[in-house]
């Protein structure tokens, strides 16, 4: 029988994790798909769930009254989405829609929490990887507030 | 050095504020040859010289194309020239990219906003010997969907199967399809070798900063990485110390300089 453990240990977020923890993740693992146009959460929604991404290209979305739906930051292949899952009170801040069709592995959050409580070790490596992501796009957000191709730049 | 006389023979809008001048010689002037990442002094009769990149194809030297952002006086006056209007041009001046060294290797260009114009001829000779060098990538960050420089060729060269481009946008606006972020995102997943891998690198000094740490991150080496500079050059000969940089001159040792040779120069505050 194949299960999801081969594509999680290659994907970029979790490689070189211990077997031992990536065990406990296929056991919260699910595949799911998004056609284009699909939410995949909405902002104010319970974070239960987040997403490696294993095909496809997802948008972070605000919506705005005046201007609609705008596109903040878009992650594909190879990235990880969301993770107001680790944080209280767990809702989704932002919208997350599929603009193309979109192939991921859905981690429960809820049984990841309870995981990450009975085991530290597990919480400690993911809040790690998590920090690094979260370093990235803080970093990210910080050049694009600079606007550095404008014309003072 | 005096300017050679040019006739304007296009004067063509990219976005809200840039342009593309296409100029032809006079006076029986023969084709300007150039390298890629080259610049020309410009001259507008009456209210100055500015140095703008030369954007065109070295494969077409009896047209010479400069694409640049109408910002100030000269600029701004070069935006409302039209078609047969003279122009002044001295150059080419400064060094290009090594297009000759990047023969059998991938080449990874990341051009950011404006950045794209002297990067263009180095990816029109790429282009024209294909067959030459490895896997060719384009990774192209600008400010929102509206800004994207040579938006038709960039489609063209998205849909050739031998050259691989991306483009983000830093703000999405509405109906806005493509990749959101900063242009580096898109490094650790583009589809080159780094350990084959020559890169060219251009656009604000900032995103070049950020650009060649993320470069060496996926693992180029800092020898294989180029920047272009700009600075406020003047003479273009390296006389008169407007674009000194470090222990050199942009003009006459630059624009294009490999990294490991600068890197210390462009995280100074004041160079």
């Amino acid at each position: 029988m194949h299960t999801l453990e081969p594509i999680l240990a290659e994907h970029p977020f979790l490689k070189g994790l211990d077997p031992r923890h990536l065990d406990v993740l296929v056991g919260c693992a699910s595949n799911v798909r998004f056609d284009e146009g699909a939410f995949v959460f909405r902002q104010g929604e319970e974070a239960n769930t987040f997403y490696i991404l294993r095909e496809g290209k997802i948008a972070v979305e605000i919506f705005t009254p005046h201007r609609g739906a705008i596109s903040i930051d878009t992650v594909g292949e190879g990235d990880v989405l969301g993770w107001s899952w680790l944080i209280p009170p767990y809702h989704w801040h932002f919208d997350a829609r599929a603009v193309e069709p979109t192939r991921a592995i859905a981690l429960d959050a809820r049984c990841m929490r309870t995981k990450c409580e009975s085991d530290h070790e597990l919480g400690y490596e993911l809040m790690k990887r998590f920090a690094q992501i979260i370093e990235q796009r803080l970093d990210a957000t910080r050049w694009q507030l600079l606007d550095v191709y404008g014309v003072r730049s | 050095m005096f300017p050679d006389l040019f006739k304007v023979r296009q004067v063509r809008r990219e976005t809200d504020d840039t342009f593309t001048l296409e100029l032809g010689p006079v006076n029986g002037r023969g084709p300007f040859t150039f390298a890629a990442g080259q610049f020309n002094m410009l001259y507008v009769r009456g209210i100055g010289e500015v140095p703008i990149s030369i954007s065109g194809d070295p494969g077409q030297p009896g047209s010479l194309v400069h694409t640049t952002r109408a910002v100030g006086a000269v600029t701004n006056a070069m935006r409302a020239l039209k078609k047969g209007d003279m122009i002044g041009v001295r150059g080419p001046f400064g060094i290009g990219w090594p297009v000759q060294e990047a023969e059998g290797r991938d080449v990874v260009v990341v051009a950011g906003g404006i950045g794209l114009a002297p990067l263009r001829p180095a990816i029109c000779q790429l282009l024209a010997r294909r067959d030459r060098v490895g896997k060719l990538v384009l990774l192209y960050g600008t400010r929102t969907p509206a800004d994207i420089l040579f938006r038709k060729e960039l489609e063209a060269w998205r849909a050739r199967l031998d050259f691989e481009v991306y483009v983000t946008v830093d703000r999405a606006t509405a109906g806005w399809h493509g990749n959101v972020g900063v242009v580096t995102k898109l490094i650790p997943k583009a589809p080159f070798d780094p350990g084959r891998t020559l890169a060219m690198v251009c656009g604000p000094e900032i995103m070049m900063r950020f650009t060649a740490l993320e470069l060496e991150k996926r693992g180029v080496a800092r020898q294989r990485i180029y920047l272009s500079m700009e600075r406020n050059m003047k003479c273009g000969i390296g006389l008169c110390g407007h674009c000194q940089f470090g222990p050199g001159f942009i003009c006459k040792d630059g624009p294009v300089y490999r990294y490991d040779a600068v890197k210390g120069l462009v995280s100074l505050r004041e160079v």
